[in-house]
């Protein structure tokens, strides 16, 4: 799982993630879960419960244990397999979860309120019916039993119908229905865009395109299907789980990038099941083919085994432990099921025989594998090393005479954090929030963890604001200098200008008298000569495009590929202090009022006194100690 | 009494240089040992560097010229608002004597910007304010001054009898027989658009190792000490017009390290800076540095250098002790540096460590903790303000350290390893159980018997199916060959393996049977067994009737239908037998 690339890029410099440790405690909560369900252990359950509270302490994602357990234990009690094993692996994981949980800060009484977490409380009473049931089936006699259940049932029903009642109350009286709008907008895709831009604005909400699956997961995105069939062969608690955990990630990738990650160790574990399933196909039908010669077999064993260890450390690490893990209860529950049932072992073996292949083809097969595993590790080196190792804040172009670094970002940085005061406000897109904050050591107005919709709407409606209702806003906030990023030269693609409909979004979502259709022309943003009035007079247009015409003449922007509608104007209310290299951070401060009223009648003032402070100099002259 | 020929005063950089010439002559009668030099205090507080050397005549080499000791003195009876510094003689001068004396006084923050804001698109002028009189405590006889300026571009300057200018020098004097303590202020006033880059603080981090290296390690804080600027910063001014717009920015800075300098870094607290050259000669390494912004006036930045150097280059032997022979100063052109901080990282467990420099240093000492370290490194601490780039002299650190601490580290490590390994070995075979007849102690020995014993029972059971296939690939062999010998031979090698086999079974079994732990097994185990005998004796039959029909020459279908029944039984055995020895497997 180290290599996948989609992991990788959550553990790049720069963007360094809490998300990275949450995977481990996701990946890890799920093995202590299934190995609690194979072993029965109550000091595995206790164990998971805890590793449970470390997920939820790095990560908000911990819901989608939350969810996914219980949805396994509710499809295992659906189809009749229901063992008190599962009672232990899941009741106290709930139990003990839910307190710790509750211990988190952030969480606090959200555990117990939201909905994302009515789920596993439902399933936990549905459990203990369930154990209740299958105990009374236990001491009564089978007569009895019938009189009972539709004794419970009844009453039952309409208990449950009263708690269901009161439930729905409950969650109907709050306006997003107890669900937190993260969640929401994973169940429903459109959810975000309707109702909470902010969300929606980020990339990596976005839905993915089939190429980042491609590059996320590569060769893995061919190996999953085969893995789930392997999974189907033997079907037992833990690969019916891993099973539902691909399907349920695969959705949830489908929704957001960011999830990508959560997809990435399913993958990996589903793959490594096909492949070991392959391995061991192809190495039986080897082993068949070459009874006669011992000598040769054992090597030939030897061999094929190393390399499917070989293979299998290649693909991930994580892998082998979970293959470990998976293999080992697998085939013990296969070797429990044939005890019970004679039958179908039979039948296994003579499956067994069918899935010998021929020698030759399984040696080629084999290599062929190893080889896909090959690729494989060859793509992630690349993808790690090309895609992801390149932080988003040192950006490079290759060009006919080499290689060539755009180092705006962290010039700007730099420049505000030597030439600014300590206790200077900065505003930006909160986008650059952290980064102002770490490189630049400046406080921010709005940063990458703000939680406040407000005060992110305030910024974006200073952006969309004329210059003077832009000036009050950010000096009210007690703003000195205002960044923006502008790639219209260079053509970086990802700057302010076109980040700017959704400041316009989020700002008009709190501030009504900022109206999306006002910068839109019939629907379409754009920045030349047809862009509406609105759009040529806010401030994020004119800080991005102050004398950018004077640069080649014709103010042609190479991001939007069109020249700028209003290219001559003045800033009457910010200055320009500092612009990067190739222009992409521009640094604006903000005038002072008082100066600005003054200006006028000191300037002729202020000339006088430069031409006659030359001469002064003679003056003077003045022995020092006489 | 004195008499001065020339004093050249060097603005064309911020580090203000004046070199007078002193000719002095004893006209009273004691013998002179000392000579007093005055500066007002003003100037005395930039005061960086001084030097008096003898010069002997025009026509030698200034290689042979000596420089005579310099200290600061408070003689009596002399105006307050003074500094003097006398310069010792060495051999006193009689009546009449005369020495000509060449006195370098070299000023940091001499020059003062005026205008001190200026914009983008103003040029820098700087203002230098100084006597035309040579400030002596004695009467001079001849005396004249000339300022050089770094171009023809001069404002003002102060005019006063007998000026002359030729383009970029002003000439004052000569003047005559002027008494102790006269001073004439001049100004000058001029256009400077050399950058004024100066370190506030720069710390210099010398670290040696032993093994080879002398590690560098600078950090800077720089300032540009020109005119502030004022009002916008527009990069499209400064790009298309840079030296107008612009012109006293500081765009590059060049450091010339040492020859074989290597591993050479510039960054800052964000990360590399990736706008930097390097050349390299064998006489000397160039770095030119550009910071992340150009600096204007006013601005500030803060990076660190660093390289290694080979450590043959700068450390010598001398009588039993080892001496660091390394420069002092900033490797960086034309920086003044208002506190240089240089300190010396010893290795770990150096004594008698003394410091000789060529000029007055704060000295202390620290200790410095790094990897592996017990003690801590001693770490020799030396200090000075305002300096400048003639202070860019080697200083000298003697230590005794003796070779074999070198391996110190290394052996710890070894040791710390080795340790921990005869650490395991020694958890791996002792046997750590508290009471040695508890019930459990016993049940897991016995539990551990059983497993090795039913481990050797599997063994055998493998070598018993690895016989059989043997047994199968013989008849293939035959059906392929006709060797009916052949097969015969191996059918006897099989037979004997088996019987041995069995042999080497049953104590295992016996064993076995003894054991209360294996009470689960055993059923299971003797299963096997029968099956694995059944199984035997199947393949046998099936053998021999295979071998027998060949000799009896029958077509290979008759063949397959005489064994065709066993055949299947021993198939359904031969799985039977697998899943036993998975069962057993699993135990």
């Amino acid at each position: 799982m180290q290599r996948v690339p989609s992991y990788i890029s959550r553990s790049v410099a720069g963007s360094y993630d809490n998300e990275a440790v949450a995977i481990f405690a996701l990946i890890f909560t799920f093995y202590l879960y299934i190995k609690t369900l194979n072993t029965g252990s109550l000091f595995y359950a206790t164990l998971n419960a805890i590793s449970y509270f470390y997920m939820v302490c790095s990560w908000g994602g911990y819901t989608f244990i939350i969810n996914l357990i219980p949805m396994h234990v509710l499809l295992c009690i659906v189809t009749g397999r229901y063992s008190s094993r599962l009672y232990i692996a899941y009741a106290p994981l709930v139990v003990l979860g839910t307190l710790l949980a509750s211990l988190v800060p952030v969480v606090g009484f959200n555990a117990v309120m939201t909905s994302e977490h009515f789920a596993s409380f439902l399933v936990f009473i549905i459990i203990h019916v369930v154990a209740l049931v299958y105990y009374i089936k236990g001491i009564l006699s089978p007569k009895m039993f019938k009189v009972a259940v539709t004794f419970v049932v009844s009453i039952g029903l309409v208990v449950c119908g009263a708690a269901l009642a009161v439930l729905i109350a409950l969650v109907a009286s709050s306006p997003t229905k107890g669900w937190s709008g993260r969640s929401l907008s994973l169940l429903d895709p459109t959810y975000a865009s309707k109702y909470i831009p902010i969300i929606a604005s980020v990339s990596e909400h976005q839905p993915p395109t089939w190429p980042s699956y491609f590059m996320d997961i590569n060769v893995l995105a061919f190996l999953v299907p085969a893995g789930i069939i392997a999974c189907f062969l033997p079907l037992s608690d833990a690969s019916s789980f891993v099973i539902l955990y691909i399907v349920t990630s695969v959705y949830f990738s489908g929704v957001m990038v960011r999830l990508m990650l959560v997809l990435a160790p399913a993958a990996c574990i589903m793959s490594g099941i096909a492949l070991s399933a392959a391995f061991d196909v192809f190495t039986r039908s080897i082993k068949f083919q070459l009874p006669g010669a011992t000598e040769n077999f054992e090597r030939d064993a030897g061999e094929t085994s190393s390399n499917s260890v070989v293979a299998q450390n290649d693909v991930a690490k994580t892998e082998k432990n979970e293959d470990a893990v998976k293999e080992r209860p697998s085939k013990k529950n296969r070797k429990k099921e044939k005890e019970n049932v004679e039958k179908p072992s039979v039948k296994s073996q003579i499956k067994k025989k069918l899935l010998i292949l021929p020698l030759e083809a399984s040696i080629i097969a084999i290599f062929l594998l190893v080889l896909l595993g090959a690729f494989y590790v060859v793509h992630c080196v690349w993808a790690a090393a090309e895609a992801y190792s390149a932080p988003s804040i040192v950006l490079t172009s290759h060009s006919h005479d080499g290689l060539h670094v755009f180092d705006d970002f962290r010039e700007a940085y730099a420049w505000l954090s030597h030439n600014t005061e300590v206790d200077d406000k900065v505003a930006s897109w909160w986008d650059y929030g952290y980064q102002t904050t770490a490189m630049a050591n400046r406080t921010v107005i709005v940063d990458n963890n703000t939680w406040n919709n407000t005060h992110i709407a305030t910024v974006g409606t200073a952006m969309s604001s004329p210059e003077k209702a832009a000036w009050e806003i950010f000096n009210s906030l007690d703003v000195k200098y205002v960044l923006v990023v502008f790639g219209g030269l260079v053509g970086y693609p990802s700057d302010d200008i076109n980040k700017f409909l959704w400041m316009v979004r989020i700002g008009g979502g709190v501030f009504p008298h900022i109206k999306e259709p006002d910068y839109l022309r019939d629907g379409q943003y754009r920045i030349d000569s047809q862009a509406t009035p609105t759009m040529l007079n806010c401030l994020m247009y004119k800080l991005s495009y102050y004398r950018f015409v004077e640069t080649d003449g014709k103010a042609f922007d190479r991001v939007r590929r069109t020249e700028i509608g209003k290219k001559y104007f003045k800033l009457t209310h910010f200055e320009e202090v500092f612009t990067t290299h190739h222009w992409m951070v521009r640094i604006y401060k903000l005038k002072p009022l008082k100066n600005r009223i003054r200006g006028r009648a000191k300037k002729s003032k202020s000339k006088a006194s430069s031409t006659t402070s030359t001469k002064r100099i003679g003056m003077k002259k003045k022995n020092p100690w006489h | 009494m004195n008499e001065i020929h020339n004093t050249p005063i060097d603005l064309t950089t911020q580090a203000v240089g004046i070199t007078a010439t002193l000719k002095v002559e004893n006209a009273g009668s004691d013998l002179v040992s000392e000579v007093l030099l005055a500066f007002p205090d003003d100037q005395a507080k930039h005061l960086a560097y001084l030097t008096a050397t003898n010069n002997e005549g025009k026509g030698k080499a200034k290689s042979s010229s000596v420089s005579f000791p310099v200290d600061v003195v408070r003689p009596k009876g002399m105006p307050p608002s003074l500094t003097f510094y006398s310069v010792s003689l060495p051999k006193g001068l009689g009546k009449g004597d005369s020495l000509t004396l060449d006195v370098l006084a070299v000023f940091a923050h001499a020059l003062q910007p005026f205008p001190e804001r200026i914009s983008q698109a103003d040029i820098q002028l700087v203002v230098f304010y100084e006597t035309a009189h040579y400030l002596s405590p004695y009467a001079v006889k001849v005396q004249s001054l000339s300022v050089k300026l770094p171009d023809a571009r001069i404002e003002s300057f102060s005019k006063i009898e007998n000026t002359k200018i030729h383009g970029s020098e002003i000439k004052y004097g000569p003047y005559e027989n002027l008494p102790p303590f006269s001073y004439s202020p001049i100004a000058v006033h001029f256009e400077a658009n050399q950058p004024f880059a100066i370190a506030q603080q720069l710390i210099r981090e010398i670290e040696i190792s032993h093994w080879g290296n002398v590690q560098v390690t600078e950090h800077y804080n720089l300032v540009h000490e020109g005119a502030q600027s004022k009002g916008e910063f527009s990069r499209l001014d400064y790009q298309a017009r840079p030296h107008v717009r612009g012109a006293s920015a500081i765009r590059h800075l060049v450091a010339k390290l040492p020859p074989r300098a290597h591993s050479i870094y510039y960054r800052d607290e964000i990360g590399n800076i990736s706008t930097s050259k390097l050349w390299g000669d064998p006489k000397k390494t160039e770095l030119v540095i550009e910071p992340r912004y150009p600096m204007f006036g006013g601005w500030r930045t803060a990076f660190t250098i660093g390289y290694g150097l080979p450590l043959q280059d700068f450390l010598f032997h001398l009588e039993g002790k080892r001496c660091l022979n390394i420069s002092f100063g900033s490797p960086i052109n034309e920086l003044v540096v208002d506190t240089l901080i240089v300190k010396v990282v010893l290795p770990e467990g150096s004594t008698d460590i003394s410091v000789s420099a060529p000029f007055p240093v704060k000295q202390g000492q620290e200790t410095k903790f790094s990897h592996l370290d017990v003690v801590g490194r001693p770490v020799i601490v030396l200090e000075k303000t305002n300096v400048v780039p003639e202070h860019n002299q080697h200083f000298q650190v003697y230590y005794k350290f003796s070779s074999l601490s070198m391996f110190r580290e290394p052996l710890m490590l070894i040791s710390g390893f080795f340790f921990l390994f005869v650490a395991c070995i020694i958890y791996m075979h002792a046997d750590l159980s508290i009471s040695k007849s508890s019930p459990s102690y016993l049940a897991k020995l016995q539990w551990d018997e059983v497993q090795a014993g039913v481990q050797q029972v599997r063994n055998i059971f493998d070598r018993c199916l690895t016989a059989h296939d043997k047994l199968e690939a013989s008849l293939r062999d035959l059906s392929r060959t006709g060797d009916v010998q052949a097969c015969k031979a191996s059918w006897k090698a099989v037979d004997n393996l088996l019987k041995d086999l069995s042999k080497d079974l049953k104590p295992l079994l016996v064993s076995l049977q003894s054991s209360p732990q294996a009470a689960q097994i055993l059923p299971k185990v003797e299963e096997l067994i029968a099956k694995e005998r059944e199984l035997q004796e199947k393949l046998m039959v099936k053998h021999s009737t295979v071998v027998d029909s060949y000799e009896k020459k029958l077509s290979g279908r008759e063949i397959e239908n005489r064994v065709a029944l066993q055949q299947q039984k021993i198939t359904a055995l031969r799985q039977e037998v697998d899943d036993l020895l998975d069962f057993i497997d699993e135990i």
